[in-house]
C-alpha cells in the first residue's frame, strides 16, 4: 500500500517526467513531502502562472509534455492564463493542483475553487480524482491525452485526502483504452491522391504552414516536399523554424505582421496547402479575401479546424507528418514553374524586410545582431507585442522548437517564465527570453527563480517606455492618443542586481553588438536593458478587416 | 437554419453534461432543447439535443461534440428516419363549468391526459413531436396557462438501426 501522494510522484517518474515547475501551499504538502525525497526536479517558481507558462516553455522546446503544480483555490486559479495559453496553442501540459477534501466540496472551504470548472472551456480535458486507487490511472490517460492527437493541456485536481489516502501499489502502467478518443493519424489516401493531382496542376502554389508541423516534427518532411516540388513556404507565427529562415523557399510569416511577399503571395496563388495551420484571424486578415483565387488543401490533426473559418477544397485528417510522408511517397517530379517563382522573387527584392541605417537604436538591430552573433542557433523566446513581431521578422531561425512565444492567447508575461522553462529542456542551447518593457514586468518576480537556480537566461529587453504594441495601435488608428500606455522609466539592471543577476543597459546603436556578446559570453542569466527608439513601429501591417494584402509600412525602404 | 436533432451518446460520469452544454454557449451555438438519460449500456448516457443552425454551423458542431474526450459517438438524424417525442406538463385554468368541459374536450383531441383535477384547475400530460404541444399550447392559452414544463426532445432511429451501433 502506498499513499497517492507518493503514487502520484512514482506515477510522473512513470510518464517519464523529469523536471516540474510548481508553488506548495496547504492541500498539496502532502505531495510536496513525497518530492523533498524525490529524484523529480522541482523548480520553485514565485508565481503559479510562471509554472504553468514554465511547464509550457519546457514542452515547447523539448516536445515532451510538461507539467505544472499548484495547490488549491489562489494557487489553482492563478494557473489558468498559463493553461489557456497552452490551449490557444496546443501545448501537452499536465496541470496538477490541489483541492481541498472530497468530504469539504462545494463548501466554499478555505482555498476551494472550482478548477475543473473554471479551466473547462481551456483544457482538452480534466479530472477530479475521486479516490487514490485513480491516481495512477489518471495519470496514464492525462498524459496519452495530453501529447496526442491534437496535443493540448489536461488538468487533473486532486483533493486532499485523496493524496493522504492509501491504495494498493499500481504496478506498470496499462495500456489506455478510452471510448470516446481516437485521433486519426494517417490522412485518407483518396483525398490525398486528389491533394497530389492538385499540387501538380497548379501554377501558383503556395504552401502555409503553422505550428502543427512543428508539433508532429514535420519540419524535414514540409522541406522536402518544398524542395521536390519548388512550392514557396510561408509559416505561421507558429510555424516558424519549420524550414529555416534563410532557406531560399522560405518566404518568412504572412498576416498582419507578415512579409510582403509572403502576403502577395497567398494572395495571388491558385493554390494554397494549408499544413498545421489553423487559419486564424491574425493570419487571414479579411477572410474573403484570404487567397481569393486559390483551390484549398487543408491537413490538420483536428477535423473541427478543416472548413471552420474557411472551406477547403480538398481536406486532408491525419497528423502532418505522416501525411506528408504518405505525399513525398506518392509525388513525381514537378513541372517548373519559373514565372510564379520569378514574380516571388522580384517581390522579394522589392519589399525585403530592412532596417534604417540612422544611428538610432532600433530594436530590429538588436534583434537581427542577435541572430548574426547566434547563427541562428539557440532558443529565443518572446514576450508579446512589437518585441514578438520584430523576433519573428528578424531573427533568422533555423531550427523547429528553437523560437518559443504565445501565438494564440498573446499572452504578455509568458516570455521570462517559458524561457526558463525551455531551458530544462535544452540545457545545451543558450535561451534568449526578447522581452519589452511592459511585458517583463508581468512576470518579473521571476528573476528570483533564475536567480535561484542560475538558470542562464538572457533576457533582452527592448525598452521604449511604452506598452509599445498597444502605442502603435493608438498611433495608427486612435489619431496618437496614447491613454494609458507610456510607462515610466524603470531602472531594470537595478531590479535585476537587486535579484543577483548582472545586466547592463544600453542608449546608444554602437554599443548593441558588443552588450550582446558580454551576454552571450556570460555563464549565468543576464539583463540587458536596451533603451531603443521610442516610436518604432512594427511594419508591414495588415489593419484589422483589411485584405492581407493592403498593408501599410515596409514597402520600398 | 433548421433545427436539427442528434443523439449523443456519452460517458456516463459527473460532469458530462457541463462539458457538452459548456461547449455550445462558448462557441455561441444555440441549443433548441436538450433531453439526457441513462441509456441500454449502463456505463453511457444518451444525450438528444436539437440546435438551431446552417450546415455549416452543424458541421462545427458535431466536430466539436466529437473532440469532447468523453462524448463517444454523434449521430445527426435530422435527415435519417426517426421518430421524435417531447413530453409537456401544462397546468390549465378551468372553472367548473364550460372552460372546463372545453379543456377536455381539447386534451381529447390531442390524446393528452388529464393527470390531476383542482378546483380551478386541470393538469394535462401531452406527449408528442415538438409542433404539437406547440400547438396544444397555443390553444390553452386562451383558458390561461398557470405552469408548463416540457421535457425536451427525445429521438430514436426508425427499424433496426441504432445510433450506437451503426
Amino acid at each position: 500500500m502506498k499513499t497517492g501522494a507518493k503514487i502520484l510522484v512514482e506515477g510522473l517518474l512513470k510518464q517519464g517526467v523529469t523536471t516540474i515547475f510548481g508553488y506548495p501551499g496547504g492541500v498539496v504538502l502532502p505531495i510536496y513531502d513525497e518530492l523533498y525525497d524525490s529524484p523529480l526536479q522541482h523548480i520553485l517558481v514565485r508565481h503559479e502562472q510562471a509554472a504553468a507558462h514554465a511547464a509550457d516553455g519546457y514542452a515547447r522546446a523539448s516536445g515532451k509534455t510538461g507539467v505544472c503544480l499548484a495547490t488549491s483555490g489562489p494557487g489553482a486559479c492563478n494557473l489558468v492564463t498559463g493553461i489557456a495559453t497552452a490551449y490557444m496553442d496546443s501545448v501537452p501540459m499536465v496541470a496538477l493542483t490541489g483541492q481541498v477534501p472530497t468530504a469539504m466540496l462545494g463548501n466554499d472551504a478555505f482555498q476551494e475553487s472550482d478548477i475543473t470548472g473554471i479551466t473547462m472551456p481551456i483544457t482538452k480535458h480534466s479530472y477530479l480524482v475521486k479516490k487514490a486507487e485513480d491516481i495512477d490511472s489518471t495519470l496514464g490517460e492525462a498524459f496519452h491525452i495530453a501529447g496526442t492527437g491534437r496535443q493540448g493541456p489536461v488538468l487533473i485536481d486532486l483533493p486532499k485526502d485523496v493524496v493522504t489516502n492509501v491504495a494498493p501499489d499500481p504496478g506498470p502502467q496499462a495500456a489506455i483504452s478510452l471510448r470516446g478518443y481516437h485521433p486519426t493519424f494517417k490522412g485518407n489516401l483518396r483525398q490525398i491522391e486528389k491533394a497530389i493531382a492538385l499540387i501538380s496542376e497548379a501554377e501558383r502554389p503556395v504552401i502555409y504552414a503553422g505550428g502543427g508541423v512543428i508539433a508532429s516534427d514535420a519540419s524535414a518532411e514540409l522541406i522536402r516536399l518544398a524542395e521536390q516540388t519548388l512550392i514557396p513556404v510561408t509559416t505561421t507565427l507558429m510555424g516558424i523554424g519549420a524550414i529555416p529562415g534563410d532557406h531560399p523557399l522560405n518566404l518568412g510569416m504572412l498576416g498582419m505582421h507578415g512579409t510582403r511577399y509572403a502576403n502577395y503571395a497567398v494572395t495571388e496563388c491558385d493554390l494554397l496547402l494549408a499544413i498545421g495551420a489553423r487559419f486564424d484571424d491574425r493570419v487571414t486578415g479579411r477572410i474573403q479575401s484570404f487567397a481569393p483565387n486559390a483551390r484549398i488543401i487543408h491537413i490538420d490533426i483536428d477535423p473541427a479546424e478543416i472548413g471552420k473559418n474557411k472551406q477547403i477544397d480538398v481536406p486532408i485528417v491525419g497528423d502532418s507528418k505522416m501525411v506528408l510522408s504518405c505525399i513525398l511517397d506518392r509525388i513525381s517530379s514537378q513541372k517548373a514553374r519559373t514565372a510564379w517563382n520569378e514574380k516571388i522573387g522580384n517581390w522579394k527584392a522589392q519589399h525585403p524586410l530592412s532596417i534604417p541605417d540612422d544611428g538610432l537604436l532600433r530594436p530590429q538591430l538588436v534583434i537581427k545582431t542577435l541572430s548574426d552573433l547566434l547563427n541562428g542557433e539557440g532558443v529565443i523566446v518572446s514576450e508579446v507585442g512589437q518585441n514578438q513581431m520584430w523576433t519573428a521578422q528578424q531573427f533568422c531561425f533555423k531550427h523547429p522548437r528553437t523560437w518559443i512565444t504565445s501565438g494564440g492567447l498573446g499572452t504578455m508575461g509568458y516570455g521570462l517564465p517559458a524561457a526558463m522553462g525551455a531551458h530544462f529542456a535544452r540545457p545545451d542551447l543558450p535561451v534568449f527570453d526578447i522581452a519589452g518593457d511592459g511585458s517583463i514586468q508581468m512576470n518579473i518576480q521571476e528573476f528570483g527563480t533564475v536567480a535561484q537556480y542560475d538558470i542562464p537566461v538572457k533576457v533582452v529587453i527592448l525598452n521604449n517606455m511604452y506598452l509599445g504594441m498597444v502605442r502603435q495601435w493608438q498611433e495608427l488608428f486612435y489619431d496618437r492618443r496614447y491613454s494609458y500606455t507610456e510607462l515610466p522609466s524603470v531602472d531594470f539592471v537595478g531590479i535585476a542586481k537587486a535579484y543577483g543577476i548582472d545586466g547592463m543597459r544600453v542608449d546608444s546603436a554602437d554599443g548593441v553588438r558588443e552588450a550582446l556578446t558580454s551576454a552571450i559570453d556570460t555563464d549565468g542569466p543576464f539583463v540587458l536593458d536596451f533603451r531603443i527608439h521610442r516610436e518604432e513601429n512594427v511594419f508591414p501591417m495588415v489593419p484589422a478587416g483589411a485584405a492581407i494584402n493592403e498593408m501599410i509600412g515596409g514597402q520600398n525602404k | 437554419m433548421k433545427i436539427h436533432t442528434l443523439s449523443v451518446l456519452v460517458e456516463n460520469k459527473s460532469g458530462v453534461l457541463s462539458r457538452v452544454a459548456g461547449m455550445f454557449s462558448r462557441r455561441g451555438f444555440n441549443i433548441e432543447s436538450l433531453a439526457v438519460g441513462t441509456c441500454e449500456m449502463p456505463e453511457m448516457s444518451r444525450i438528444t439535443i436539437t440546435v438551431n443552425g446552417d450546415d455549416v454551423q452543424l458541421e462545427q458542431v458535431k466536430k466539436q461534440l466529437n473532440k469532447l474526450i468523453d462524448v463517444i459517438k454523434v449521430s445527426d438524424i435530422t435527415y435519417r428516419e426517426h421518430v421524435r417525442r417531447e413530453l409537456a406538463l401544462i397546468k390549465v385554468a378551468a372553472n367548473p363549468g364550460s372552460s372546463r368541459a372545453e379543456v377536455m374536450q381539447i386534451a381529447d383531441i390531442f390524446r393528452a391526459q388529464i393527470i390531476d383535477v383542482g378546483s380551478k384547475t386541470l393538469v394535462l400530460q401531452v406527449v408528442g413531436d415538438p409542433e404539437k404541444i406547440d400547438a396544444l399550447e397555443k390553444l390553452l392559452r386562451q383558458y390561461g396557462v398557470k405552469e408548463l414544463v416540457r421535457t425536451g426532445t427525445v429521438a430514436v432511429l426508425r427499424g433496426i438501426k441504432t445510433t450506437a451501433g451503426e
